[in-house]
């Protein structure tokens, strides 16, 4: 299958059989789809790189990708305008000059907050109740340096160590991850990831709720528990790793980002937190936009050999996954199935008929067609986090023409998910909440501005750094500075 | 006692503007993100404020200083963000509706001035009433030491009206200077000294036994005050009224 790697795609028509053939190359049969199927949401959590290069196959690519990505552009638009706008062929090439400018509108931004504060909440909520989350105690493999020295100088070194031993794993990993990329050793990385998301629904959740039992002071017996345990973690090897309602598939992977930043906040020591926090997103910067950067290597990988799912990365001995849908390209003929994105579970061999076509535009215009990609890290083993950068997918769309079906789902990668919430919950341990808050606006406003820059430039972007900058910044001058002028202020009850 | 307290509190401080937020903001995507980014530049206000306030180490008590300083700075990023919004249009008018209108990104200028006063208030309101409603739950006398007894339910009404007036102050502020003339100096120029007027008067609240009552009715007047001035700028007149009533 020749496929044509070409960002500039100047016919439309040619777009069209791109998408066409593209097609045809993922569309596989019978038993072989569901690997294929699955293996995005296996996706690694990608560092930026592997986002920024997404280019035409991207919108297939694009899903698997924990980065922000954005779909090809022509791509869409070409089909976007293909089926929304019946006009005639020659002036197609008019419309190109004032094309989509930007990929995401508001509503794409609104969507990506919604969860993020949700994963948040759950995040602040659990801390603000339960005493067994905060840190300290027991230190982990990937930190193996404590805090508790006798001056700031050693503090600072050993957490610099920290840091740097946990960035070892991340990129280890990363790199362990590409090679069986590389080597096409699919199942291998598929089986890691069920493997990671089995231990993180079951024993996770496990300890998530004796923890809450045992600060709620309730015991719970253990059938309750096991019966509890077992039903939720069920269900979600099956949203996640399967086909699924969309709502739910969405509350899991926010529900498990939540988790696992939980446990991250739980065991990383105070200062190499705030270090992780930056090294992560400098190297995020970096895997995704420099030429050599493993990320980029990996998309261009996936770029030449056309196929759409991006393997999720695996550290050396956790699992981390992402969980994407796979979108194949819309085909204009048939309505492309997309795992996680629809409600229904859709066949990909099956023929429409009116009804369900019908069906499937509501669907569409109802829901948000918003795939999260989660990445999750199980920390027993070596952790490896990649930031998680969405991707920017192309929406199937049905035969049908769609008024309101122009939507491109937005994904945001678990991993950005993980660390959006491990600094807010850093920023809620203060007790202070204008520093939380404070925290909270420059997060958001940084996905706002990070998106904002993928609609225009439309490559992928990390997720990362914008708002890590700013969620730092605010958050140190928040605590030294406009906090004691806005406990001045409050004490007097002065409003200004 | 505590936990009622609190509740209620939040409610008198936040049960309009939630409302005002459920039913005009929250379907908009593009006021969500407008209301957003104001209330960044709030902050961005603040941290310069706080700055100030934190250079100049022995005025440090002394509020009356501080005060119209961040009085000052917040409207100058009021103004900054309207200069950011017409940027933001200017550049917006040059792609096709369309595609906007699709993305939720429609430009309408009330919208845009209401969603960005209202991201103010709200950040505004929320600096000064989330530490104090936090503590509430918690155990305590209030006034012990001959303090007010009031202190919470003057606070929670005065972020009400904290609120409810960046909010129009926004909408005077972004009308005014849109619709030229004298009015791009009598708009500004009101807000800045209503404001000024309020937290000024508030100062008056840092006394031992603070007189609430005198901030309460110059902000709830001031609020009277801007809603009408709001009104007349958008052009209804006692005619129009009339008309719409009968």
């Amino acid at each position: 299958m020749h496929r044509l790697i070409d960002d500039n795609q100047d016919s439309p028509d040619e777009m069209t059989e791109l998408l066409k053939s593209q097609d045809n190359d993922t569309i596989i049969d019978g038993p072989e789809r569901p690997n294929i199927t699955n293996l995005p949401d296996v996706a690694i959590i990608q560092t930026s790189t592997d986002g920024e290069n997404i280019s035409s196959n991207a919108a297939a690519t694009a899903s698997s990708h924990s980065r922000v990505e954005a779909i090809d552009p022509q791509d869409h638009e070409t089909t976007h305008r293909h089926r929304r706008n019946e006009q005639p062929d020659e002036q197609r090439p008019l419309n190109i000059e004032h094309e989509e400018i930007f990929k995401y509108g508001a509503s794409h931004v609104v969507k990506l907050f919604v969860p993020v504060s949700l994963c948040m909440l759950i995040v602040i909520i659990t801390i603000k109740t339960t005493s067994s989350y905060t840190p300290g105690g027991a230190t982990w493999a990937y930190t193996p340096f404590t805090e508790d020295k006798s001056t700031n100088t050693q503090r600072i070194l050993f957490s610099l160590a920290n840091t740097f031993i946990f960035m070892g794993f991340v990129i280890t990993a990363t790199v362990i991850l590409i090679l069986l990329y590389k080597f096409k050793c699919y199942k291998i990385i598929h089986g890691w990831l069920i493997l990671t998301t089995l231990m993180l629904l079951f024993f996770f959740l496990y300890s998530y709720f004796s923890s809450i039992s045992a600060s709620l002071n309730r015991p719970i017996d253990m059938i309750t528990i096991c019966f509890i345990t077992w039903n939720i973690g069920a269900v979600g090897m099956f949203c996640i790793h399967w086909k699924g309602p969309l709502p739910i598939q969405q509350a899991y992977l926010i529900f498990m980002s939540a988790l696992l930043a939980l446990v991250f906040y739980k065991f990383l020591p105070d200062w190499t937190g705030w270090l992780i926090l930056g090294v992560i997103s400098i190297w995020d910067l970096i895997a995704v936009l420099c030429p050599k950067g493993p990320l980029r290597i990996l998309v261009e990988t996936a770029h030449e050999r056309g196929e759409q799912i991006f393997p999720a990365l695996i550290y050396s001995s956790t699992m981390v996954y992402m969980v994407t849908a796979v979108d194949p390209p819309p085909r204009e003929p048939q309505f492309a199935p997309d795992n996680v994105d629809t409600n229904m579970a859709v066949n990909v061999d099956e023929t429409l008929n009116e009804e369900q076509r019908n069906q499937r535009a509501a669907i569409r215009n109802n829901n948000a067609r918003r795939q999260l990609i989660p990445r999750s890290d199980v920390p027993q083993t070596a952790t490896r986090r990649e930031p998680a950068r969405y991707v920017v997918e192309r929406s199937n769309s049905p035969v049908i023409d769609d008024d309101d079906d122009d939507e491109k789902g937005v994904k945001l990668g678990l991993g950005d998910f993980i660390f959006y919430s491990i600094l807010l919950a850093k920023a809620s341990a203060l007790g202070d909440w204008n520093v939380t808050i404070a925290c909270y606006v420059s997060l958001l406003i940084g996905l706002c501005l990070t998106l904002l820059l993928l609609a225009i430039i439309r490559k992928a972007l990390p997720a990362l750094p914008i708002s890590i900058t700013f969620g730092l910044v605010l958050y140190f001058s928040t605590v030294y500075i406009i906090g004691p002028f806005s406990a001045e202020l409050n004490l007097g009850q002065v409003f200004i | 006692m505590t936990i009622m307290e609190c509740a209620g509190c939040t409610l008198i401080a936040y049960g309009v503007p939630f409302s005002m937020f459920v039913f005009t903001i929250a379907h908009h995507p593009f006021r969500v993100i407008i209301s957003m980014t104001s209330a960044f530049f709030w902050l961005l206000s603040l941290l310069l404020s706080s700055f100030l306030w934190f250079a100049v180490v022995p005025l440090r008590t002394q509020l009356a200083f501080a005060v119209p300083f961040a009085v000052i700075f917040q409207e100058i990023f009021r103004f900054l963000f309207y200069r950011l919004i017409k940027k933001a249009e200017f550049a917006l008018q040059r792609v096709q509706m369309q595609e906007l209108t699709d993305k939720g990104m429609v430009f309408d200028r009330f919208a845009v001035a209401y969603a960005s006063g209202y991201g103010f208030g709200l950040i505004s309101g929320t600096f000064a009433i989330v530490n104090v409603l936090s503590d509430m739950t918690g155990p305590g006398t209030l006034g012990i030491f001959g303090h007010s007894q009031d202190f919470f339910i003057a606070t929670a009404f005065l972020t009400l009206c904290v609120i409810l007036l960046n909010t129009f102050w926004g909408v005077i502020f972004f009308t005014s200077l849109d619709k030229g003339g004298i009015h791009r100096f009598i708009g500004p120029g009101t807000v800045v000294l209503t404001h000024m007027l309020f937290s000024c008067i508030t100062l008056v609240n840092r006394t031992l036994t603070p007189m609430y009552t005198i901030s309460l009715i110059v902000g709830y007047a001031i609020l009277l005050g801007m809603i009408i001035y709001t009104v007349v700028l958008r052009g209804f007149n006692l005619n129009n009224i009339r008309q719409r009533i009968n």
